[in-house]
């Protein structure tokens, strides 16, 4: 199947023209400070129709699930049903004012809680927060979770250990909260090496954070022996939940001992990711860390949810409010809809479709360490660098060119060229058939078709270089630098 | 969902579970003791049943601000931003196939740079709280010391995100007052307590109390070393000086009135905006003006090498996820009221925040304004009962009252933030005042 995204030279919205026809109209006078006066305020004026012609035609520059097959490993990209959409977009839910008496809001209070409760069922913890508004600040979230728990033991506790195979997001979010960060580099296996983990272990360990299965793909099996000697050390066990989507029914990070977990309810929970955000990163603890969730808590009591704030060893807030609330909701209906059984079989399938489309492309790509895949498998294209000089980069605007989004890519750090690919569930067998052959044909293209590729999108090559060193970061510093030969 | 066994087949195996044999009998559960799956009518039933108990601010009249306002949303606003080309798009990685998003999110960048004056706003935080704490770390970046001055008439909420941002970097905070006549800041007690350990101060216009203080524009002029940063409501920025003009080195703020459902508080939008010079100690992501490979104009992500994806625990931040559908809404909204639209409501938020004001103030008890600055559309009012309790009789009316300010301000305790906005009507104020009267009497 070929592929054609649209190619309109789409103004900026600075330069469209035409008159405001907004209503309603105000001019009467108002008090101000002389001094705090506005004079002028350059945003555009021009018609609705105007306005919304222009966001069509960027829509439709623009590549979601909605538009195909989008395996970016690690993010999860999996299908968004409408039914959670259509939920979160109730007047129950939008029209509803965070600071209303808690009487008026028994709804959202019961679901919040409803929604607590089944995600500690689905990760093995005892207590939940919906509060943080996505997965890194989620970690952040854990990571002052562990910071409190281990001042009120009196311990001082200033390092957090990481993989060198870890998201970026986990040494940036436990520095963030003021620990040291000590990567340890993987075993030969592509999975923790307990030995390195044992040699930078100390009584200054604060947490070890760990993503299982882990960004290879690869299941951590010392799970069970890293977290008894990480204990033994008087440290937490930090789950990173971006993987969750291959575990669920199977084992949880409860099973695996973990102390704290995130939730990435963008990935693993089905909610559009809105090209960026809105995410949602709610976080698990074992009961000796639930005094430490932030406030408020959602409790129970003669039928009737209330917000409790009196909770004196609480690290506090991490937001404002509760959390991404119409996230939550998609989240919830999700989880009602596919049920403990239906969770099971998500992974079962995300599974089934990773391994299998993996045994699609190797060997015409290689694939270092072990060849059982959980969710995502990494692929590298080190061969076709050195044999044709086509790099993952290229593989990649190849890919766009068919039609398909792309792995991740250079990503993680330990395989060279790297392309990090993750089906998800919901993918069929002949979806799944037409990305491999797609991958297969890149491999025996013409390196320069590939090397000026794509040719199929809105535009060719981005010049990265370009946006680096000109520092075009809006229309006003566009004004400014304008000349010939300007974009 | 039945599994497709042509696949099973192709790997050689007849049971799924073959695929699991890496996960250790150790750590394994037999399977989630959650209710089986339902159908897609049974979820929209329940979940819609459930969220039925919600009383909304359609139903009954609001006077409720404090950071998330009830505004009027433009019906083409929800269409734009429920393209699901957009809705179901992952952060622009790869810029070729994702123009739409990079340029709509250039274009909020640019929208919401023009309306704070400043150059600079990335294409999103979490909220207006957490864009305070990313505020504060970046002025430790800027001048490394270790204090930061808030005003102590804050959000709570915000104080206590602030403090779980700074503690990290070894930073703490400093109080200064407010002014107990106007509601503004205390220039004196800024004054005191300013020393040379400040890396950063911050202000709030319109404040806590509703107030435009004009003393925020001295900020700048009494400490030209200290970076400024400013907090604002952009929808008062239609009327209201912009901080770029009076010297501030980041702007944040909640971007929420701008065309964002208030959602039970969530997802927001956090506006961070900063000066040039100050780019690359800024968190978030940022989107530039290219060219493609052809010359053509074209959008790609740009000074990655400050995010946590480069950089890991050398990064300004850790955040990856933001609120890129929530920018891209703030950007529809503006285009579609446009400037003139703009100005248009926040007259009449003002406007109608002193018809209310004007309607209270005579009530047995009652004294609106507390403070005679300037307002924008809330204001503090003095209660005759405990707001909370206030409260709780008003909503028997069918009303939901203000936001009580002990919470924020604990000396505060019979006090009530009133808000209005260009969705509150006359009709909404006559029985707020029907209803005030019978429940004080």
């Amino acid at each position: 199947m070929s592929y054609r995204q649209a190619r309109y030279d789409e103004p900026l919205i600075f330069e469209l023209l035409g008159g405001n026809d907004f209503c309603p109209v105000c001019d009467d006078k108002v008090r101000i400070p002389e001094e705090m006066v506005r004079q002028d305020l350059c945003l555009p004026d021009i018609p609705e129709r105007e306005v919304v012609r222009h966001y069509i035609n960027l829509s439709q520059m623009n590549f979601g699930v909605d538009n195909g097959m989008y395996p970016l490993g690690s993010c999860t990209m999996k299908y968004n049903p409408k039914y959670a959409d259509l939920l979160s977009s109730l007047s129950t839910v939008t029209s509803v004012h965070p600071y209303q008496d808690e009487e008026s809001v028994q709804g959202a209070l019961q679901l919040m809680r409803d929604l607590e409760k089944a995600l500690c069922i689905i990760s093995g913890m005892d207590a939940v927060t919906l509060q943080p508004a996505a997965g890194a600040h989620g970690e952040f979230t854990g990571m002052l979770i562990a910071k409190a728990y281990h001042a009120a033991n009196n311990q001082q506790r200033d390092e957090v250990i990481v993989p060198d195979s870890a998201h970026g997001t986990n040494p940036a979010s436990a520095a963030m909260a003021g620990f040291t960060v000590i990567e340890v580099p993987s075993g030969p296996d592509g999975c923790i090496d307990l030995e390195a983990v044992k040699a930078a272990l100390s009584e200054r360990t604060a947490a070890v954070m760990v993503t299982n299965p882990n960004t290879l793909g690869l299941f951590e099996k010392d799970i069970a022996d890293l977290a008894r000697l990480v204990h033994s050390y008087g440290a937490l066990l930090y789950y990173d939940g971006a993987n969750l989507n291959a575990i669920m029914g199977i084992t949880t990070p409860g099973a695996m001992h973990f102390d704290i977990v995130h939730f990435n309810l963008h990935k693993t929970f089905a909610t559009p990711h809105g090209g960026g955000g809105p995410g949602a990163g709610p976080v698990g603890v074992r009961m000796y860390l639930e005094p430490y969730l932030p406030v408020p808590r959602i409790i129970s009591e003669d039928g009737k949810y209330r917000f409790d704030y009196d909770r004196k060893e609480s690290i506090g807030k991490v937001r404002s409010l509760y959390g991404n609330f119409g996230v939550l909701v998609r989240a919830y209906a999700y989880i009602l809809e596919q049920g403990g059984d239906g969770l099971k079989d998500v992974s079962q399938r995300a599974v089934l479709n990773s391994n299998y489309l993996k045994s699609r492309v190797v060997p015409t790509y290689e694939m270092p360490f072990a060849q059982l895949r959980k969710h995502e498998f990494v692929i590298s294209a080190k061969k076709l660098a050195k044999e044709k000089g086509v790099h993952a980069t290229d593989i990649a605007k190849g890919l766009l060119d068919k039609g398909f989004m792309t792995p991740t890519i250079y990503f993680p750090s330990l395989v060279e060229e790297a392309l990090m690919i993750e089906p998800t569930e919901t993918e069929s067998k002949e979806t799944l058939d037409r990305y491999a052959q797609a991958l297969i044909d890149i491999a025996s293209a013409d390196p320069e078709q590939l090397r000026t590729a794509p040719h199929n999108t809105a535009i060719s090559r981005v010049d990265e270089v370009y946006a680096a060193k000109e520092l075009i970061l809006s229309w006003r510093i566009y004004q400014r630098k304008k000349g010939p030969g300007s974009p | 969902m039945v599994l497709d066994r042509r696949m099973l087949e192709a790997l050689g195996i007849d049971d799924v579970d073959q695929l699991f044999s890496d996960v250790p009998d150790e750590v394994r559960i037999d399977g989630l003791p959650l209710p089986t799956g339902k159908s897609e009518m049974e979820v929209i039933i329940k979940v819609r049943d459930m969220l039925a108990q919600n009383t909304t601010v359609e139903q009954v009249p609001s006077f409720l601000g404090g950071g998330i306002y009830n505004h009027f949303i433009p019906s083409a606003v929800k269409a734009i931003a429920g393209r699901s080309e957009f809705l179901t798009s992952y952060t622009p990685y790869q810029a070729e196939i994702s123009q739409g998003m990079l340029q709509a999110l250039f274009e909020y960048q640019s929208m919401m740079s023009e309306l704070t004056a400043m150059d600079v706003v990335n294409s999103s935080n979490y909220d207006g709280a957490t864009a305070l704490g990313e505020a504060a770390t970046m002025c430790h970046r800027i001048s490394p010391k270790s204090a930061f001055m808030v005003p102590s008439a804050m959000n709570w909420e915000k104080r206590s995100v602030l403090k779980n941002y700074i503690d990290g970097v070894g930073m703490s905070v400093i109080e200064y007052c407010y002014d107990p006549y106007t509601g503004g800041m205390d220039m004196d007690d800024v004054r005191s307590k300013m020393t040379s350990d400040v890396c950063g101060i911050y202000a709030e216009v319109p404040n806590l109390f509703g107030i435009i203080d004009p003393n925020v524009t001295k900020l700048k002029k009494e400490f030209p070393e200290v970076p400024l940063v400013v907090g604002v409501n952009p929808l008062s920025l239609a009327l209201v000086r912009p901080p770029g003009e009076y010297g501030a080195d980041i702007v944040i703020g909640e971007g929420q009135p701008l065309g964002i459902s208030m959602s039970f508080g969530g997802p927001l939008l956090g506006i961070f905006a900063c000066r040039s010079e100050h780019v690359r100690k800024m968190p978030g992501r940022l989107i530039g003006m290219t060219k493609d490979h052809d010359g053509r104009r074209a959008f790609c992500m740009t000074l990655q090498t400050r995010e946590q994806h480069i950089r890991r625990s050398k990064a300004t931040s850790n955040i990856c996820s933001n609120e890129a559908l929530m920018a891209v809404t703030a950007s529809a909204y503006l285009g579609i009221v446009g400037a003139k639209g703009l100005r248009s409501l926040a007259r009449l938020n003002m406007k109608n925040a002193k018809l209310l004001m004007d309607r209270l103030d005579p009530l047995d008890g009652f004294m609106a304004p507390m403070f005679d600055g300037a307002h924008f559309n809330e204001f503090v009012v003095r209660t005759p009962l405990h707001p909370v309790k206030l409260n709780k009789l008003l909503l028997r009316h069918g009303i939901i009252g203000g936001m009580p300010m002990h919470t924020h301000v604990p000396r505060m305790t019979e006090h009530m933030l009133m808000t209005a906005t260009e969705l509150t009507t006359m009709k909404d104020i006559d029985k707020l005042v029907i209803a005030l009267q019978e429940v004080t009497q």
